[in-house]
This record gives structure tokens, C-alpha cells and sequence, in this order.
């Protein structure tokens, strides 16, 4: 016997972060600073469901458009691939979310502070939703330094919700975001997994 | 500028008309569901240049030596992620592939998973 079918190679399962923000507030620069290779950058055909997420008897509603992400891959062990997907940041695209959000671990807002405004849709949108997220607040060069509790009220976020600083150019920095949100989204979708 | 003028090379956008020139204008996968984190891995002996598979099949079993996602080819093969899931269709039915539904999605509430992501990021 030279090939034996049933030992085809076992498929590591994918997992995926969306990582949203305004435009400019530096969603490709974190992706590509953990990501093992630099970000890639994919096209997808996706589909309103109708306006209001609960409606689906709206077809005629339905809508398509083309938008391009830029995402990365971190290989986590033989078990476990994770894909951190940029969001369009333009709000015109908010609609195509939807798809997008499906089945995330959860989401990353990138928070600017001298566009604090721009990551409003964000957090509406995925607290609609009930997809776990955290806000990173990405700390330019040069930018005001906005006390975390100030932007905190300013996004009007419930206190369950992780805010943290960042300098999403640094890979330690930006992994110390993505492991604030995996602890966060496991506290609300299962046990505490400790720290 | 006439339409019909063989001079007039602006009349359609090749980037637009290749993704259905290579899937013979299907937009949808004869089989399988695959969304954009969907994995795919090359399974038996590569199919040699008789086998009827276009240049694109080929350059995904290629790729997919080791296991790939449906975004990851979309990108290394500059094609839209539409037309990877129709191409991996064609794969996939011939097993060529061997491919996850998206039906086969992570359990958000397995904590093995959990552990597994936080151990693999503490170590990047």
C-alpha cells in the first residue's frame, strides 16, 4: 500500500480576530506586527443581509460589494491557525460586517485619539452584535494622551469591556492586545482560563 | 471610440474578466461551502499535466502542500476569494483537497481552544 487515504493530513483548525478602527488608525500596521508574514491582502464579494441584522425577510434589501482586507496568519501549534482580518474602515462598508463577524473569536477596535469619533461605529456595531471586543487605543507619535477612563467615557463603554494602550508597530505590544481580548472573550463565552 | 474598433483596448478591464475566464464564468463551487478562514490541504500524489486541471488548480495544490486558508489562496494567487472557492470545489470533488466546511467552525465555548490561542501567543 503506498498511500493510505485515511491518513490524509489533519487540518489545523482557523480561528479569526477582526481587528476594526477608523481609517489611519493603524488596523494593517498591528496585523502585520504579529503576523508571521506580512499582511496579505484578499478581495471578497460580501452580502448585506437586509437592513437590521434580524430581518431576513427583507431580500430585495440585499445588497453586494466588493471590499478588499488586509489580514495575517500567526500558526499556533499543529492544532490551531489564527487569522486577524483589518476591517474596512470606511463606514460605508459597515453592512458587510456581518459577515465578516461571523464566528470570530472577536474583535480588536483601534481607537485614535485625535479621530476618537471614527471608532463610534465600531463599538456600536459589535455590541449590537454581542461579539466580544476590546479597544486598544493606539498611541502615535506626537498624539494627546487621553487618560484610558476619559476615552472610556467618551465611547461610553460598559466597564466589562477591556480598554488598554498600545503601539501597534510593536509586535509585544500588539500580542499583549490580542491576548486581552482572547482572555475577554473566554470569560464571556466560557470558563476563566486564569491568567 | 467604436466598440467593435480591435484597436480599443479600454472597453473591458482584464483584471475584471480573468476571475470568470478562470472558473468558465461558474461564481459558485459545485461543492462545498468554504468561507474566508476555511483550511485546505493537498491529499495523494500531485495530478500530473494530462489530469484536465487548469494552470490555477495546479497552483493551489501547490500551495496547499501545507495547510492553507481560503483567503491565504485568494492572495498568493491575486484572484478574489470567489473564485479560490469555485477552483477548490473543482479539487475538492475530485479529492484532490482535502477541505473544512465552515460548518466545522471553532467551538467558542471550548476552553481547550481558548488555552491553546493564549499559550500560542504568550510563546510568539
Amino acid at each position: 500500500m503506498v498511500f493510505a487515504r485515511s491518513e490524509r493530513p489533519r487540518l489545523p483548525t482557523a480561528i479569526k480576530i477582526l481587528v476594526a478602527g477608523g481609517f489611519g488608525a493603524g488596523k494593517t500596521t498591528l496585523v502585520g506586527a504579529v503576523s508571521e508574514t506580512r499582511p496579505l491582502r484578499t478581495e471578497e464579494v460580501l452580502t448585506d443581509r437586509g437592513i437590521g441584522v434580524d430581518d431576513l425577510t427583507s431580500v430585495e434589501a440585499k445588497r453586494t460589494t466588493t471590499v478588499a482586507m488586509d489580514f495575517g496568519r500567526i500558526t499556533l501549534g499543529t492544532d490551531y491557525v489564527l487569522y486577524l482580518f483589518g476591517t474596512p474602515g470606511q463606514e460605508r462598508f459597515w453592512f458587510v460586517w456581518d459577515e465578516l463577524a461571523e464566528g470570530a473569536l472577536g474583535a480588536v477596535i483601534l481607537a485614535d485619539t485625535r479621530r476618537l469619533a471614527d471608532c463610534f461605529p465600531s463599538v456600536d456595531y459589535f455590541e449590537r452584535r454581542g461579539t466580544p471586543f476590546v479597544v486598544a487605543v493606539n498611541c502615535f507619535e506626537g498624539a494627546t494622551t487621553f487618560e484610558l477612563d476619559e476615552v472610556r467615557m467618551a465611547l461610553q463603554l460598559d466597564p466589562s469591556i477591556p480598554i488598554v494602550l498600545c503601539d501597534a508597530r510593536r509586535r509585544d505590544s500588539s500580542r499583549e492586545v490580542l491576548i486581552t481580548l482572547v482572555k475577554h472573550s473566554a470569560r464571556l463565552r466560557a470558563e476563566p482560563v486564569g491568567s | 471610440m467604436r466598440p467593435d474598433d480591435p484597436t480599443d483596448e479600454h472597453w473591458v478591464d482584464p483584471e475584471i474578466i480573468r476571475p470568470y475566464v478562470v472558473t468558465r464564468g461558474r461564481t459558485q463551487p459545485a461543492h462545498g461551502k468554504f468561507d474566508l478562514i476555511s483550511m485546505a490541504v493537498a491529499v495523494g500524489p500531485p495530478p500530473g499535466p494530462d489530469a484536465g486541471l487548469d494552470p490555477e488548480h495546479h497552483r493551489i495544490l501547490q500551495l496547499c502542500r501545507e495547510p492553507k486558508s481560503v483567503a491565504e489562496i485568494a492572495a498568493h494567487l491575486d484572484l478574489p476569494a470567489g473564485t479560490i472557492r469555485v477552483l477548490l470545489g473543482d479539487l475538492f470533488d475530485r479529492e484532490l483537497v482535502s477541505a473544512q466546511e465552515p460548518q466545522s467552525e471553532v467551538d467558542m465555548h471550548d476552553m481547550k481552544m481558548y488555552r491553546a490561542v493564549l499559550d500560542g501567543l504568550r510563546s510568539l
